[in-house]
């Protein structure tokens, strides 16, 4: 039903579904936070999560990893499948899937390690590379995919944590692609950053739609209309409308949807 | 008396600051901005001032007053008594108070009775002449206050400005006492240095220890003040120590900030600082008469020789206690860092364990190490465990199954010892410099190190 996609293009062409969900609902304890979601997430496609603060878009973003795995009260239930596997199921190991379902987070988050460090990090772990060679390529490779490449290759031994704002989040995001996921998860990754820090962000995203399915959750809606496709307005727990980006902002189907956008809720 | 003076004193700077207070609001007459300051603080004002004029006007007329009495006493003393020697002439005047308080003195005699209704009227007057002073002194404070209550009175700043000095003041106190017991400590150590010769080398590499073994007064044989033995034991013992504290509290601390479930969290840390709470002394007999005859039974029972007193029953129970301390200041940091780096790490894909080993304790690692040295310096002049289970004889070894001795319980046994103290306090002072030496090294190589991790880290 939603297998449609609009490219930078205009035209739409045909996507393969990435995350199939069905009837996922999501426990804090006693607090029923997300109820029955249902959602096809494609391939190579920015979808946006947007909505009022408290929606539950973030914790829905972080079941399709099972980030919400660490959180000792949460409870997940429902069918969520990868390529048609389920996340959930027990031969799933979360730690395999994350290297799949790579994740950026609100704040930039490199770790207290040179910027080498933190890129090789992810390929170190899952022994991605054999010799120091092959993990120098795939540093580069990472550094390039988030287009920090050019401004960081003299300094790699400088500290993550030196750079600016926006840096950090781009090296987070090399640090995200450099296990070679297939769906990258951001939580609003621009929100702690300046103006011109976001627009290269965003720029960013818009490149790594060639090789990812992008999931982004957003409080800003001209950031969803900027850079994605699919657009996904969650309520209350609810998702209330998934469709085309340029559908939900110029023509939404439920009144909710509307009131949001238009400014009336939130 | 002058407890009740002192009272007295109080209660008057209470009651003007209620009356400067009234004033202020009377001024005010209930709108606000009217005044320059809150009628609260034209009243704090006022307690200030009264407060610091009446009790500095005690003291000081207290003290001089005192002073003055045993000056003109000791001279009628010397007029009466010109070859008495002046350890007498002080016992005297010692003997005329006790009998003029009604006390027991040591002696009788018409000069002590005359110097004592001396005394009794001289005291007399003196106590008149402080009362007078001080509430004298409060009293005009509160009047000058009082007058100047007005509109344009900036009484906060003046007031916060008196409190300013206060806290100066007690500022002051804190850090001259420490440069005080400094001063004290390195005066000794020279004093003790003289009288070895100089020969600083016999006291830091001297292999025999007994410094008060047939001496006279003033004279030390340099060749009995080797402090070596002290500095191994305390060295052996630490170490010992800190083989048993460092990983037990680094793995708890490290369980308990990331592993352990809440309720097993909640028991365990304050089970943990419970530990941290216990009397030193305690841990001492613990290891005297459990932990030591323990050692040495099983030592019997596999063949090996332990003696009761041994500087691993010292050891292992001092690490026993500072576990807790290494544990909780871990945990602290462990938990310090943020969880936006674990998140990170889980993120792509590390495993909590990997998290742990290459994020989050690199991280912390600064705080660990400084955790690590406070340790080392809480064992070295760690005291009463040492006193009761690693024996008292200097003897030179690098076996833990042996009796040792360290450099607390060295000074422990100068000062409890019966030699006079003005004997026993060079070699005494001087273990404690050297112990305030090492760990001031200490603490201060731990910031150096601290320093250049926070550079790699942050």
């Amino acid at each position: 039903m939603y297998d449609t996609s609009k490219t930078a293009d205009g035209a739409t062409e045909q996507m393969a579904t990435k995350f199939h969900c069905a009837d996922v609902q999501v426990f804090y304890g006693a607090t029923h936070a997300i109820k029955d979601v249902n959602v096809d997430i494609q391939d190579k496609t920015v979808t946006a999560f947007i909505g009022p603060s408290g929606c539950g878009k973030s914790t829905f973003l972080r079941c399709l990893n099972r980030m919400n795995d660490t959180i000792d009260v949460a409870r997940v239930e429902g069918t969520i499948l990868l390529d048609g596997e389920d996340v959930y199921d027990a031969r799933v190991d979360p730690v395999q899937l994350r290297a799949k379902v790579g994740m950026v987070f609100q704040k930039p988050n490199p770790f207290p390690k040179s910027i080498y460090e933190n890129v090789a990090y992810g390929p170190k772990i899952h022994g991605m590379a054999r010799t120091k060679g092959d993990l120098d390529e795939l540093v580069e490779r990472a550094l390039r995919r988030a287009a920090l490449w050019d401004e960081v290759k003299d300094r790699l031994d400088a500290t993550g944590t030196g750079l600016s704002g926006g840096q950090q989040q781009r090296l987070c995001i090399a640090r995200a692609v450099a296990t070679e996921p297939e769906v990258l998860l951001m939580d609003e990754p621009a929100s702690a950053l300046d103006p011109i820090a976001t627009s290269q962000i965003e720029e960013l995203i818009d490149e790594l739609r060639q090789n990812y399915a992008v999931v982004i959750v957003t409080h800003s809606m001209q950031q969803a209309a900027r850079v994605s496709q699919k657009t996904a307005f969650f309520h209350l727990g609810n998702l209330v409308e998934y469709d085309d980006t340029s559908k939900i902002f110029t023509n939404p189907e439920d009144p909710r949807t509307e009131s949001y956008i238009t400014g009336r809720i939130g | 008396m002058s407890l009740t003076l002192f009272a007295v004193v109080l209660l008057i700077a209470l009651a003007s600051h209620f009356m400067a207070q009234r004033k202020a609001l009377a001024i005010a007459g209930g709108r606000a901005g009217v005044l320059h300051s809150r009628p609260v603080f034209h009243g704090l004002y006022s307690l200030l001032w009264v407060a610091l004029a009446g009790i500095g006007a005690l003291l000081v007329s207290a003290t001089l007053g005192d002073w003055l009495i045993d000056r003109v006493l000791m001279g009628r003393i010397e007029a009466a008594r010109p070859s008495m020697a002046p350890l007498e002439r002080q016992l005297l005047l010692s003997d005329a108070k006790a009998l003029a308080e009604g006390r027991m003195s040591s002696r009788g005699g018409v000069l002590r009775d005359q110097i004592a209704a001396a005394y009794d009227w001289m005291s007399a007057t003196r106590n008149w002449v402080v009362i007078a002073l001080s509430v004298g002194g409060a009293a005009v404070a509160a009047r000058i206050t009082y007058g100047r209550v007005s509109a344009g009175w900036r009484a906060r700043n003046r007031a916060e400005r008196i409190m300013l000095n206060i806290l100066l003041a007690m500022a002051t106190i804190a850090i001259l006492t420490t440069v005080g017991i400094v001063l004290s400590l390195i005066f000794e150590t020279v004093r003790f240095f003289g009288m070895i010769d100089w020969r600083i080398d016999k006291f830091i590499l001297g292999a025999t220890w007994s410094p008060l073994s047939g001496v006279f007064e003033g004279q030390m044989d340099p060749d009995k003040v080797g402090a070596l033995p002290l500095f191994a034991g305390t060295l052996l013992i630490t170490a010992i120590a800190m083989l048993v504290a460092v990983p037990i509290g680094l793995f708890s601390a490290i369980y308990l900030s990331d592993f352990a479930p809440k309720r097993v969290r909640a028991v365990a840390k304050p089970l943990l600082e419970i530990l941290a709470g216990v009397p030193t002394v305690v841990y001492g007999f613990f290891a005297a008469i459990t932990l030591a005859p323990a050692l040495r039974d099983f030592g019997e029972m596999i063949g090996v020789r332990i003696s009761s007193e041994s500087a691993l029953a010292a050891g292992l129970t001092m690490g026993i206690m500072i576990i807790p301390f290494i544990s909780s200041l871990s945990d602290d940091v462990i938990n310090a860092v943020p969880q936006s780096l674990r998140d990170g790490s889980l993120g792509v894909g590390a495993t909590e364990a990997e998290t742990m080993r290459l994020v989050v304790l690199p991280a912390a690692l600064p705080g660990i190490v400084s955790a690590a040295i406070l340790g080392v310096s809480k064992a070295i002049g760690e005291t009463m465990i040492v006193v009761m289970a690693a024996g008292q004889g200097a003897n030179l070894t690098a076996n833990p199954l042996e009796a040792t001795t360290t450099v607390t319980v060295q000074i422990v046994a100068l000062i409890t010892g019966d030699t006079d103290a003005e004997t026993a306090a060079g070699p005494a002072f001087t273990l404690g410099f050297t112990l305030f030496v090492m760990t001031l090294v200490m603490n201060i190589l731990a910031q150096r190190l601290v320093r250049r991790f926070r550079e790699a880290y942050e």
